[in-house]
């Protein structure tokens, strides 16, 4: 099999592998294992900013928010079934992407990762600010009569399972076609080496741009989801918090690999799990993640893997 | 904030009000500020968790006044001496372990100290509790303050009922003028300064003439934690101390540094006063929220526009 | 034809005055090499040519147009290539997959790869093109530097300082491929390599403190007594 083909079958099988499990998982498991694809799906998203261009942003869950709330208050506010409010979603968060990024690529680095932070916090403030409408912290529930989706029942366990599946389905294999694209290659090499790419002829504020609004659409895509599947959306998910998130399921999972997003959040979110009910403190537990990752282990657990063992893993 | 004086007061009163309160937010803000303008400046690193060791400061504040007991002013002494040291500590100890071994990268460093906050602040969760707690400042006589009227028979001094102070928060603001001065001498004066200086103009310079220069990494970092404790020491007979009360001086912290320019001590005491009166100011009469989405926007679009701040330099 | 013609450019750093005032004129075809004593300001102009760096005045033409404002990436898709001084290949990508960057600019498809094994024959890299380039020794690394640069097909190819830290076989196949790529594509060469730029340049001109002290054929530059002086030394 062609390195291609060996690329296509593995994330395939991933897939086929979650496609088969929502038969034989018990209930609190295959919640879990929704929202964890959700999750994920935000953190592949992530994944083509940070690990395949390198540029650290601090403030991804500007996107997600504008995702969630731009269907969240699309269906409340405005009246809109579940698809136009998804698209809803989906366009904020583009819109979104691409204002932050005309201002944040003008910087590069430690500025970078700050302006990000400020815009998202900005943001997270502005969802409190107004209140009125958005309902602040307490956020809103969405009714399960508006989540019926071309007449499926999204509230319905199987029903979400699926719909999650589907939207981590095409975010796994999406990301997985653009890292092997020219695109996705040129976007790896101006990580490596951005001088030297633009010495080639390549637009790097173009590639930058679109890397990021491509982040940023998929990003707010899992929160348009989240609400929808989960029925609530509130402050809470534009907070510093869900900005922190995705790195570090991206960089535990293994930050320039396709799985490792995937990987990272399904470590992150049982481990997580597993230590609430045990404190209230369990963001401890990312704590102490992000130290040991970033001192010994930056390559995450994918990207170990592709260092010792499979050297070509997307 | 004290209770709300909005429906007895002049705006003349009120505006003085404000800025006193303001001069309190300014005056610790700078302390908390110039902790991460010194390290920024000497080490070339963010440290996210700067907030965290405002926050301890004022915990350990607590806890050192609620062991002693007696009169509060023997446990605020003591707390005043022990919590910037053992915050210190810690700091160095962070460094030694944690950031040394990352060799000083920008990047990484922003993300273990991210890292850090998140140790310090749950694992204060876990022995402090959710709850916020008061600590009784040393000394607290109330002092009104008199405003001036043009009435029929010319100026006359009147005493608005709600404008005045207590004793307590004027000496914070003293205390802060002082370690201040204390900070600008030992950079300025003192060998240890001279050799901050030298290490920040010139890393590989100083190390070649034989400096230390992981030492003075380590205790400037040890330094700048201290410093923020000490603010943290100061403010918490006003505010109460909580797990997370460090998020704000954080936010403010880097407003202030990232307008004052980075690495320049004057800019950022002077930024510190400007943000602190404004900051109070703002509150008082709109929304704190929207002071605060103004703050975070003015960050992110100087960042972008100009990003040697407003004082700095610009490095190249 | 005039392939490039600098008038008056200029380049100030905080009072210092890396390159003053240099009109330069490049036929196409042509092989020049760009001479001068360390911090001549060589590589500063280049870089000005090139788009890295803006002018601090003057003006830059390239086949005709005027270029001066252009961002260095457009220059380079006009027909510009340039190779960096100090090394700056992926170090983390293959050999083969550095190459295909510089390819895909102007190439799609099958093109990609043939043009890729084209380049990295000619400099007598094809073996190694799975090898990760940082793997590669120094001299390779610049070797692959002028594969990259070949497989730009440019009408302008800039090589800065190319033969440095080359064995000396190295600098005689480099010295061959340049003698195949004359005539044909317009070189501008920096070097300090007195053997390569005597047999290889069509003309030479000669930059001392940021101004352009000669110009001429090899034989013109290696009588001229202010050149000797200012660099070659006497003899």
């Amino acid at each position: 099999m062609s390195g291609g083909a060996r690329a296509y079958a593995l994330h395939g099988g991933v897939i086929a592998v979650l496609f088969a499990l929502q038969f034989i998982l018990p209930a609190y498991h295959h919640g879990n294992l929704a929202r964890i694809m959700v999750l994920a799906s935000y953190a592949v998203g992530y994944n083509i900013l940070f690990g395949y261009t390198g540029l650290l942003s601090l403030g991804h869950a500007l996107f997600f928010a504008a995702g969630m709330y731009g269907m969240g208050l699309g269906i409340q506010h405005l009246g809109l079934t579940p698809a136009p409010a998804l698209l809803l979603g989906l366009v904020a968060g583009a819109l979104v992407s691409g204002g932050l990024a005309l201002l944040a690529l003008r910087t590069t680095g430690v500025a970078f990762m700050i302006v990000t932070l400020m815009f998202a916090q900005a943001g997270y403030l502005t969802i409190l600010y107004f209140g009125e409408y958005t309902r602040g912290d307490e956020g809103f529930v969405i009714q399960q009569a508006q989540r019926v989706l071309w007449g499926i029942d999204l509230s319905d366990a199987g029903n979400r399972y699926f719909a999650a599946l589907i939207l981590f389905g095409s975010c796994l294999m999406f990301s997985l076609w653009l890292v092997r694209a020219p695109f996705g290659k040129v976007l790896v090499a101006i990580r490596e080496n951005e001088e030297r790419v633009r010495m080639l002829g390549y637009d790097i504020f173009a590639h930058k741009l679109a890397a990021m609004v491509i982040s940023g659409t998929i990003a707010a895509a899992a929160g348009a989801s989240y609400g929808l599947l989960f029925g609530y959306a509130g402050a809470s998910f534009a907070s510093v918090q869900y900005s922190i998130f995705p790195l570090l399921w991206v960089l535990l999972g293994g930050a320039g690999t396709v799985l490792g997003p995937f990987i990272g959040t399904l470590f992150m979110f049982y481990l997580i799990d597993l230590s609430s009910g045990v404190t209230t403190a369990y963001m401890l537990i990312a704590g102490v993640a992000l130290v040991l990752l970033t001192l010994f282990a930056p390559q995450g657990l994918m990207g170990e893997l592709r260092r010792r063992v499979w050297r070509g893993l997307p | 904030m004290p209770g709300n004086p909005c429906a007895r007061m002049d705006l003349g009163p009120y505006i003085v009000l404000a800025s006193l309160e303001g001069a309190i937010t300014a005056a610790v803000l700078a302390l908390t500020a110039v902790g991460l303008s010194l390290v920024f400046g000497v080490m070339r690193v963010v440290n996210i968790a700067h907030g965290e060791f405002f926050m301890l400061g004022a915990v350990i504040a607590w806890w050192i006044a609620h062991s002693l007991g007696g009169h509060p002013a023997i446990g605020f002494a003591v707390a005043l001496v022990a919590a910037p040291l053992i915050v210190g500590a810690l700091a160095v100890a962070a460094d030694m372990t944690i950031l040394k071994r990352l060799n000083y990268d920008p990047e990484r460093t922003i993300v273990a100290t991210i890292g850090v906050l998140y140790i310090i602040q749950q694992m204060t969760l876990m022995g402090y509790g959710p709850d916020a707690r008061p600590v009784e400042p040393p000394f607290n006589t109330r002092l009104a303050i008199p405003w001036f009227e043009h009435g029929a028979d010319g100026w006359a001094m009147i005493w608005p009922w709600g404008l005045g102070t207590t004793s307590y928060k004027l000496a914070v603001i003293g205390a802060a003028v002082v370690l201040l001065c204390g900070v600008w001498l030992l950079m300025s004066r003192t060998r240890f300064g001279l050799v901050m200086r030298a290490t920040q103009a010139d890393r590989d310079m100083a190390q070649a003439f034989g400096i230390p220069v992981e030492r003075v990494y380590a205790l400037v970092f040890g330094l700048g934690a201290a410093l923020a404790a000490l603010a943290g020491v100061l403010i918490v007979p006003i505010q109460q101390a909580h797990y997370l009360m460090g998020a704000d001086p954080l936010l403010l912290s880097f407003i202030v540094v990232i307008i004052g320019g980075l690495g320049s001590l004057p800019g950022t005491v002077l930024a510190a006063v400007l943000i602190g009166l404004s900051d109070g100011i703002i509150s008082v009469f709109f929304s704190p929220t929207l002071a605060k989405i103004l703050a975070t926007l003015l960050v992110g679009l100087v960042l972008v526009f100009r990003p040697q701040g407003l004082f700095g330099a610009r490095s190249g | 034809m005039t392939l490039l013609t600098t008038r008056g450019l200029s380049k100030h750093f905080a009072g210092l005055h890396a390159v003053e005032g240099v009109n330069f004129d490049l036929p196409q075809g042509e092989v020049r090499a760009l001479i001068g004593p360390n911090g001549a300001g060589k590589t500063t102009l280049v870089s000005m040519i090139c788009g890295r760096i803006a002018p601090s005045g003057g003006q830059v033409i390239f086949e005709g147009r005027d270029i001066t404002a252009l961002p260095a990436h457009k220059r380079i898709m006009l027909g510009m290539a340039y190779t960096f001084q100090i090394t700056s290949v992926f170090a983390g990508l293959s050999v083969g997959e550095n190459v295909a960057l510089a390819a895909r600019r102007r190439l799609k498809g099958a093109d990609v790869g043939l043009a890729v094994d084209d380049a990295l024959a000619r400099v007598g890299l094809l073996e190694r093109k799975a090898q990760e380039a940082g793997d590669l020794s120094y001299g390779h690394q610049r070797l692959l530097e002028i594969a990259m640069g070949l497989a730009q097909s440019p009408r302008l190819l800039i090589l800065d300082e190319p033969t440095q830290g080359l064995a000396e076989g190295e600098i005689a196949e480099f010295k061959a491929l340049i003698r195949e790529l004359a005539g044909k594509t317009t070189i501008l060469l920096i070097e300090h390599n007195m053997s390569v730029v005597m047999e290889l340049a069509d003309r030479i001109t000669v930059l001392n403190f940021g101004e352009i002290l000669a110009e001429g054929t090899p034989d013109e530059i290696h009588a001229n007594g202010e050149v000797q002086t200012a660099y070659l030394g006497n003899g």
